[in-house]
């Protein structure tokens, strides 16, 4: 890619002083919503919910809409009780709310008008993210600029849009269809290609598209994109023994760049909840960002729970099902969770003690996991300043790789993190791998076109 | 004996060019095609699933031994073709209509490999008439479905029903995992089984298998 098809390069950045990349506030600020703004000294929740088993359909679509009628309800019931400053809701839409874009639509108006609602009679200030899922990858190899899911993933975004969304996000997919394959295999030059050259490639095309359906509805700002099908599916596999945990935590590192490309080409914030690549952006963007953590194990379990809220800005649960516990249904639970966890670190802010209690965040995780290294303040600035000092998406992604090498291996000579002898044999090889790698991006098109060439759709990522 | 040796530690080392190589020696050497299975590709995976176990080897070395067997099987699979002999069971994969995870059910389906099984992968979002129609045509003993959203699992339970009324259901074990997936989830809606995790999976297939 060259750097005249990326909108902007940050080549600074943004926030270099670690003892500056604190929670709840960040250089650029955004007012979004109703009355909200994000990253001016609040941290806010950002609530998450999804359906119990339930078929998508025609038949079942009365019932579906009474489930989101009756979560937004309870969740909106909750956060006046708690009384929160602000609150995000988080409509991300099943795969076939987004097939059929109405319906992704439909669902989006109630909710913004259940948000509409608390701000006039409660002054709740608010926000509605919507997240249309990204199914350009139906096909083998997926189409990601043509055909039938990218024109309904764009009519989504579109109608979503129209009908009240405040923030559109995406999990997008460009590049999983070869780094899926290629970490199973634990083959890092594939993996390197998938997320240094495929995905940031689709990254700038897909966010192009995003941010001009923003750009043609007032008040809709492009929020970011996350790395989830790519690094929090390493880590999920780490977690269950199934991949090496430095394996998962380097990916995590060069998953950034990808994720980067969203701001790149004008998203402003906040970028979705999942990314923990997300202390990279906003060392590097200087945007407010959503993260979650130990609250959010109603959705998956996670070695980072407090770290990851030492730099966010909103603090979100990642999705929890509508069903009930023995205090009300699960998102408004979770809502007061969240409420929680914010009126504690907002207080210690408040009380000037944002920075220790960052710092207390960080410590109490950051040596017990290679994915936790990688995340605390002063890892975050050595990545993104990594990031920043390179020319290309390529070069960028290869030099956050060794920067996480150098974070791990500094942690275990130091022993303060304790990795397996299997474990450092894997480190080991990454570092090779990352040093034996090609300085063009052409070459190692090449050499793995035979390897993954029937993956990946060339046109779709203007190769 | 060097062959079959070879041929073992080749598969457990993840190298399917010695694999390859091995195999075709000892087939030169004479050596039965089903007695290097035996011998030599069943205890070399045997191993590599308890390395893995024991938490020394992760996927990637695991997906390696699979592959590493499969290239030597490709060399072994005519022979035995010729000679009548056949895979032991067979096994049909996919994840569910609507849903399109499938790094769980990779993993399953290559573990499945590993352990010797025929693996028939349908891919993701498959539809309950071509779990049907893979049924009928493949002829399985096992089926495995997946599913990582709660709004796809329903698809689970129209499959089996779907199996129930082309009258094949009596024909295959069922089994279901993924994320939202409960072993109450799979009592309820009539599967034979269900895992938490892949390796569960294989355990589960076998144990089935031997029960049935």
């Amino acid at each position: 890619m060259t750097i005249a098809e990326r909108a902007r390069r940050f080549s600074t950045l943004s926030i270099s002083d670690r003892d500056r990349l604190l929670y709840g506030v960040c250089p650029h600020p955004l007012s979004c919503g109703l009355s909200l703004t994000i990253g001016a000294g609040t941290v806010f929740p950002e609530v998450n919910f999804t359906l119990p088993p339930i078929t998508i359909c025609d038949d079942t679509w009365a019932d579906i809409i009474a489930q989101y009628e009756e979560m937004a309800t309870q969740i909106v019931r909750r956060a006046v009780a708690m009384a929160v400053p602000g609150i995000v809701l988080e409509f991300e839409l099943l795969p076939a709310m987004t097939e059929r874009p109405e319906w992704g639509a439909e669902i989006t108006a109630i909710l913004k008008r259940h948000l509409l609602a608390a701000h006039e009679k409660h002054h709740l200030a608010s926000a509605l993210r919507v997240t249309p899922t990204d199914i350009r990858d139906q096909v083998k190899p997926p189409l990601m600029r043509t055909g039938e899911p990218w024109q309904r993933l764009r009519r989504s975004f579109e109608l979503c849009a129209e009908a009240g969304a405040d923030i559109l996000s995406i999990e997008s997919v460009g590049g999983k269809e070869v780094h899926d394959r290629a970490l199973m295999y634990g083959d890092f030059p594939g993996i390197v290609f998938a997320l240094g050259v495929l995905a940031p490639r689709d990254m700038t095309w897909l966010w192009g598209q995003i941010v001009s359906v923003c750009s043609a509805h007032t008040g809709v700002v492009a929020g970011g994109d996350s790395a989830c099908g790519f690094a929090n599916t390493a880590m999920q596999l780490a977690h269950q023994k199934m991949l090496p945990e430095v394996l998962a935590a380097v990916v995590r590192a060069m998953s950034a760049v990808r994720s980067l490309a969203a701001f790149e080409q004008g998203a402003i914030g906040p970028s979705k909840d999942c990314a923990y690549e997300g202390p990279v952006m906003k060392a590097i963007a200087g945007v407010p960002i959503s993260m979650e953590g130990k609250s959010a194990a109603c959705a998956h379990f996670s070695p980072i729970g407090n770290i990851a809220a030492a730099m966010c800005d909103l603090w979100s649960n990642e999705s929890v099902q509508n069903v009930r516990l023995l205090s009300g249904n699960a998102p408004e639970v979770f809502t007061e969770l969240l409420a929680y966890d914010c009126r504690l670190m907002n207080a210690a802010a408040g009380q000037g003690g944002a920075l220790q209690m960052r710092d207390w965040l960080t410590a109490s995780d950051e040596w017990l996991s290679p994915q936790a290294v990688v995340l605390s303040p002063a890892a975050t600035i050595r990545i993104a300043g990594a990031i920043v000092a390179e020319d290309t998406p390529y070069r960028q992604t290869v030099a956050a790789g060794r920067v996480a090498v150098d974070l791990l291996k500094e942690g275990a000579a130091a022993e303060k993190l304790h990795l397996s002898r299997k474990e450092q044999q894997w480190l080991q090889r990454i570092e090779s791998a990352l040093y034996e790698l090609p300085a063009e991006e052409s070459v190692l098109i090449a050499a793995l076109e035979e390897q993954y060439g029937s993956l990946y759709d060339k046109a779709s990522y203007g190769l | 004996m060097a062959q079959e040796s070879a041929l073992h530690d080749a598969i457990v080392n993840g190298d399917d060019k010695k694999a390859r190589a091995a195999t075709a020696e000892a087939l030169a050497a004479g050596v039965a095609p089903m007695d290097l299975i035996q011998e030599s590709m069943v205890p070399a995976m045997d191993e590599v699933g308890r390395l893995f176990e024991a938490e020394e080897y992760f996927v990637p070395e695991l997906l390696l031994a699979g592959r590493a067997m499969k290239s030597s099987m490709e060399l072994l699979k005519p022979l035995l073709s010729a000679a009548g002999q056949k895979m032991a069971v067979r096994v049909v994969i996919g994840t569910v209509k609507g849903d399109l995870h499938d790094i769980g059910k990779n993993i399953v389906a290559s573990m499945l490999e590993g352990a010797g099984f025929e693996v028939i992968d349908l891919g993701t979002d498959v539809a309950p008439q071509s779990f049907v129609a893979a049924v009928e045509e493949r002829k399985p003993q096992v089926v495995c479905m997946s599913a990582l959203l709660t709004v796809t699992m329903p698809a689970m339970k129209l499959t089996i029903d779907a199996l129930k009324t082309a009258g094949l259901r009596t024909q295959v074990k069922v089994l279901i995992g993924g994320a939202p997936v409960t072993r109450q989830y799979a009592k309820e809606i009539g599967a034979d089984g269900y895992s938490e995790n892949a390796s569960g999976a294989v355990g589960l297939v076998k144990n089935l298998l031997a029960g049935a």
